[in-house]
């Protein structure tokens, strides 16, 4: 059981008290019907599918109940960070160096 | 005492006699003997039949490892267990054992048939015996594989046992109790350090214990053993004996199963029979140490053939000489050692025959003092004796070549094809394997996890190595936790390194086509299965794996792998690693079902939702459902009442008086604050700006797709507050779609969502008495249509309670639903009740509320939508909200594909021959046209109408919309039924029934 650090709540908590909320950093469009039906589409469907550091939005569901981002690597499963919603895009350079 | 017990040698004590049974008949075995050594003691080596070919067995190990002797162990009533293995079982006064795969008995099997039919059963078998004729699937191969398939029986009985489930936390957890996990043990348990030390076996010492000449520092090593536990209990050090590591998990999250009372002649009331364990430990050191190889030749698995470190242990741990008359096998210097031993304690070994050319001067001189024969360079080629090996062929091998072979007389034969390191929990941490070319075998390399590998599990041998090395790890993980321990250092005497070779199956005069030369005992795979299976095109270890079944069975090919690699590889013409090693995955050994189940059994395999009239419903009879994680009350039945007849009586009832529902589990969400009504305005598909407080709206949920997630009756409380209801089974899953948009996409609204369902017990009175029971009993509202019309809702009194009352239908009829505080729920529903009597009150449950909502067309999300309908599919483009500027699903709905025509569309169907339909058949337009027949939709409501006065039910159509009053089809296994496409509103199309 992995365990994973609620930014929120600022402690280290195992897997089971949070869920999986798909890929982070889809934004959904400010106007959606100003959107054609590929950018749509694209919204919708189109996810990163990538071996190695993913960016990814998790719920801490049976704690504070917020929703935040992180950083997990898909071969080791691995939290490299996570991070509040909103906040920029962690460099991955930086994360990548501490995993030797 | 036993016939092959040997005086003074062993930790069992024979002034305990210990009685049990075995296939009906009983032994006397000694306190600390497990059931094989008692029965080997005894002189019992068959203790089994072989999975597939039937063939006898006997114990082949001493340990966990054990691929053949699995028994059934019984404790009377509902406990029994299959597949134990004999060689870890403890006795107990009154244990009853029984072996496995054989009928009419052990010694009389008629599945031995199946051996001399062995060349049917080669690798692939399923895959080619099975394939013709095609009928005979159904009839013959299936049901013949299903009574042979499995070990042993399952219980049939409710287990009366309880199983228990803990966290512990510690620093350092060692994984093995042998010589290199005890130094490391004492190397970690510094500064307060918190350290855990866990072993399968009933007691500490792993090697030790069939090594008493060894002396440490000195000392013997059984003293030096006893004094290192009591010393390490007084550092703080916390022992776990019979308790398995069977999985590492990430972050050293280990599983252990503890077992408390499977060796125990009395059970103690308030013990659980087996603890899992999670633990969480900041470093691990896996000390799990080697697995003894057996050596592949034809008649290897002939009860009395055994690893020769087995018979160490058998002889040394529990006093038991497994022969009279051994022969030692080996191609390792281990198995000299064994030699000697047994020797010593009074065998007349036969002869120790080596595959080697040269052997170890000391080891030629240990077997010369003792007058044992010594045959170097040669193979072994056979076994004779039917249920016990009585002899072994064996044959000089000179330059590559077999000579002729000849037998010796024995009464068992120890073999040893070397050693390899345990390495399954550390290729559960997804862990690097390395080759070893020198040792032939894989060594651990990387892992990622906090975790070191001591001792002969990273390919060290002897003693004292094991000692240093766990020592060394032990100071390693201090220091990793910021702490500085001492060096250790360990001098052994009478130590017993060795080394030795590796093999494929060993060479032979015969016809290697008809060797039955075991890999894998417990699934009968020879080595010629192998290499069978590389000659019919499997190249990876993974596929000769799953075409032979090697290292499949239930002990994990913890003896078969490196075997069956070593023969695949040179069948391949491959080295090992370019080979491959199959995947270790936990349970490191079998595990019951009741550790991984704990406490989550009965009533506490799921949490039971009641709502506060539950127990009114249950004293009145109610049949229940669950929905969701609650409890429903299905429909009410009075005495000789089926389920059809009660929801008759309960839908006639509603409709022509007064119907009582429990409508408490329907899922409630409070949306409240200065932005409330922009957050509903962008969430669901309806308008909300203009929803003066007081009214109702029925609001449909979708996803950002277009398609329906949810739909429920809103009502507006205030300007800032709205009572949003979702379907029961949906709660959570709404809140969860609410909060992510709220927080993530919207999080400049000041809007604040709470669950409120279990807040109030809900209360639904529907039919045309309902407003005359009620308005009696609410106090500032006016239940007419002018002042509290349908669609209405209100803060008001009822029955003195505080409520929220909403003028709301899902049956047609005049209808209400009352919001009460939760635990005043059974208080109003009585009240009601009694007043309700003057108009024939019936309380009803969930089948008759679906039978009522039908007939009026309402959906039920989940039901008659399955996630790809839209609103406009269901006939509810009413509901959405065309000036909004947006809403979750808004552009979604005006995807290419949801405007397309021959889209499934909801509507309703009446059978020409007035019967039911099958909810979930398939439709057709054309039943005469060639099978496979184009389906155009399915059947997703269907129910018995009494309003209706026949059959209705709701159904997805393509382009349905456009078909009203056309036909369709329905084939069903014995006729096809045709039905007219209707609108989806069978009663009361003008909702006139709605006016009080």
């Amino acid at each position: 059981m992995l365990l994973i650090h609620c930014p929120y709540c600022d402690e280290t908590l195992p897997e089971a008290e949070f869920t999986y909320a798909g890929q982070a950093h889809v934004i959904r469009p400010e106007d959606p019907s100003g959107q054609s039906d590929d950018q749509w589409q694209e919204f919708l469907f189109i996810r990163e599918n990538p071996k190695g550091p993913h960016y990814e939005r998790w719920r801490h569901f049976h704690g504070c109940g917020r929703f935040f981002n992180a950083v997990r690597d898909t071969v080791s499963d691995k939290f490299l960070t996570t991070y509040k919603a909103g906040a920029p895009r962690p460099d991955l350079s930086s994360l990548t160096e501490g995993l030797k | 005492m036993s016939q092959f017990r040997v005086a003074g040698k062993g930790r069992v004590d024979t002034g305990r006699p210990v009685t049990f049974t075995f296939d009906g008949k009983s032994y006397k075995g000694a306190q600390g003997d497990t059931v094989a050594s008692a029965l080997l003691a005894n002189g019992v080596h068959l203790m089994g039949r072989s999975f597939k070919y039937h063939r006898p067995r006997g114990a082949v190990a001493a340990g966990s490892e054990e691929p053949n002797a699995l028994i059934g162990t019984r404790r009377g009533k509902g406990r029994f267990e299959p597949n134990t293995r004999a060689t870890v079982q403890e006795i107990w006064q009154g244990l009853e054992t029984t072996s496995q795969n054989k009928y009419p008995s052990l010694k009389w099997d008629i599945g031995a048939v199946n051996d001399a039919a062995y060349m049917l059963f080669s690798a692939g078998f399923y895959y080619k015996t099975f394939m013709w004729p095609k009928n005979f699937w159904h009839k013959v191969y299936e049901p013949f594989i299903r009574a042979a398939a499995g070990l042993g029986v399952s219980p049939t009985e409710e287990d009366p046992d309880h199983y228990a489930s803990r966290y512990l936390h510690c620093d350092v957890l060692i994984v093995g109790a042998g010589p290199s996990g005890l130094a490391a043990a004492r190397a970690a348990a510094v500064d307060g350090l918190k350290v855990v030390l866990v072993d399968e076996n009933a007691e500490v010492g792993g090697t030790l214990l069939s090594e008493p000449q060894a002396q440490i520092d000195g000392n013997p090593a059984w003293d030096w053993l006893a004094a290192e536990a009591a010393a390490l209990k007084d550092l703080g050090v916390r022992i776990m004996t019979r308790t398995t590591a069977i999985g590492y998990y990430h972050q050293n999250m280990i599983g252990m199963v503890e077992k408390l009372t499977d060796h125990l002649p009395d059970l103690p009331t308030d013990t659980p029979r087996e603890r899992m364990w999670r633990v969480r430990a900041r470093q691990v050191v896996l000390a799990q140490g080697a697995l003894e190889k057996p050596l592949v030749f034809h008649g290897n698995d002939r009860p009395g053939v055994m690893l020769a470190g087995s018979a160490q242990t058998y002889l040394n741990r529990y006093g038991v000489l497994v022969g009279k008359k051994p022969v030692v096998l080996t191609a390792h210097d281990s198995a000299w050692y064994a030699a000697f031993d047994l020797a010593d304690a009074g065998a007349r070994v036969q002869a120790i025959v080596d595959t080697r050319d040269t052997v170890r001067d000391d080891l030629l001189a240990g077997a010369r003092e003792r007058g044992i024969k010594v045959k170097l360079a040669h193979t072994a080629t056979g076994t004779t004796g039917r249920l016990r090996v009585n002899s072994l062929r064996v044959n000089p091998v000179k330059g590559g070549t077999v000579g002729d072979g000849y037998t010796i007389a024995c009464d068992a034969v120890l073999m040893s094809g070397g050693w390899t390191p345990s390495l399954h929990l550390f290729s559960h941490t997804k862990g690097s394997l390395a080759w070893d070319d020198d040792l032939t075998t894989f060594l651990p390399k990387d892992t990622p996890e906090d975790c070191v590998i001591a001792g002969a599990s990273r390919g060290l041998w002897g003693i004292e190595a094991a000692l240093n090395d766990g020592a060394a790890k032990g100071r390693e993980v201090a220091n990793a936790l910021g702490r500085a321990p001492a060096e250790l250092v360990y001098a052994v005497a009478a130590d017993r390194p060795g080394t030795g070779i590796t093999h494929k199956e060993l060479p032979t005069d015969r016809s290697p086509g008809k060797a039955k030369a075991f890999v894998d005992y417990q699934n009968d795979v020879t080595a010629k299965d192998l290499r069978l299976a590389v000659r019919e095109g499997m190249r990876s270890i993974e596929h000769v794996k799953r075409y032979t079944t090697n290292g499949m069975a239930t002990d994990q090919g913890k003896m078969s792998n490196i075997n069956g690699l070593n023969i695949a590889a040179d069948a391949l013409g491959k080295k090992q690693p370019q080979v491959g090693l199959t995947t270790f995955r936990p349970p490191y050994t079998p595990t019951s079902f009741g550790a991984f189940a704990g406490y989550h059994r009965g009533e506490h395999f799921e949490v039971t939702r009641k709502t506060q009239i539950d127990g009114w419903a249950e004293e009145n009879g109610a049949v229940f459902e669950p929905v969701g994680q609650w409890r429903r009350a299905w429909y009410f039945p009075k005495a000789g009442e089926d389920m059809d007849a009660a929801v008759r009586r309960e839908c006639v009832a509603t409709r022509k008086s007064l119907g009582i529902f429990d409508a408490s589990t329907l899922a409630k969400i409070e949306v409240k604050g200065p932005d409330a009504v922009e957050f509903m305005n962008r969430m669901y598909t309806n308008p909300w700006t203009k929803l003066a407080p007081g009214r109702c709206r029925y609001g449909l949920l979708c996803g950002d797709d277009g398609f329906i997630r949810d739909d429920g009756v809103i009502g507006r409380l205030s300007d800032d507050c709205f009572h949003v209801t979702t379907t029961t089974g949906g709660a959570a899953r709404v809140l969860n779609m609410m909060e992510d948009y709220l927080q993530t996409e919207w999080p400049e609204l000041d809007v604040w969502l709470t669950s409120t369902t279990e807040q109030w017990s809900t209360i639904a009175l529907n039919g045309p008495n309902a407003a005359k029971l009620l308005a009696p009993l609410v106090e500032g509202v006016d239940l007419t249509d002018e002042a509290f019309p349908h669609m209405s809702c209100r803060t008001c009194t009822v029955a003195g309670m505080p409520a929220r009352l909403f003028r709301i239908s899902f049956t047609g009829e005049i209808g209400f639903e009352v919001n009460v505080p939760a635990p005043m729920g059974r208080k109003l529903w009585e009240t009601l009740w009694e007043a309700g009597q003057q108009y024939d009150i019936c309380a009803y449950g969930t089948e008759t509320m679906h039978v009522l909502r039908a007939e009026k067309g309402y959906i039920i999300v989940g039901q008659d939508t399955d996630g790809t309908v839209t609103p406009y599919d269901a006939g509810m483009g009413w509901a959405v909200g065309k000036k909004k500027p947006d809403f979750v699903g808004m552009r979604g709905l005006t995807r290419p594909d949801l405007v397309a025509p021959g889209r499934k569309q909801l509507v309703g169907l009446l059978t020409d021959d007035q019967s039911k339909l099958e909810e979930g058949a398939q439709i057709v337009f054309d039943p005469n046209q060639p099978v496979p027949m184009k389906m155009v939709g399915h059947v997703t409501s269907s129910y018995h109408s009494d309003a209706a006065g026949r059959p209705i039910a709701l159904a997805l159509v393509e382009g349905g919309h456009d078909k009203m009053g056309g036909t369709v089809h329905i084939p069903m296994p014995d006729r096809t039924i045709a039905a007219k496409i209707t609108s989806t509103v069978f009663v009361d199309p003008e909702n006139a029934r709605l006016k009080i």
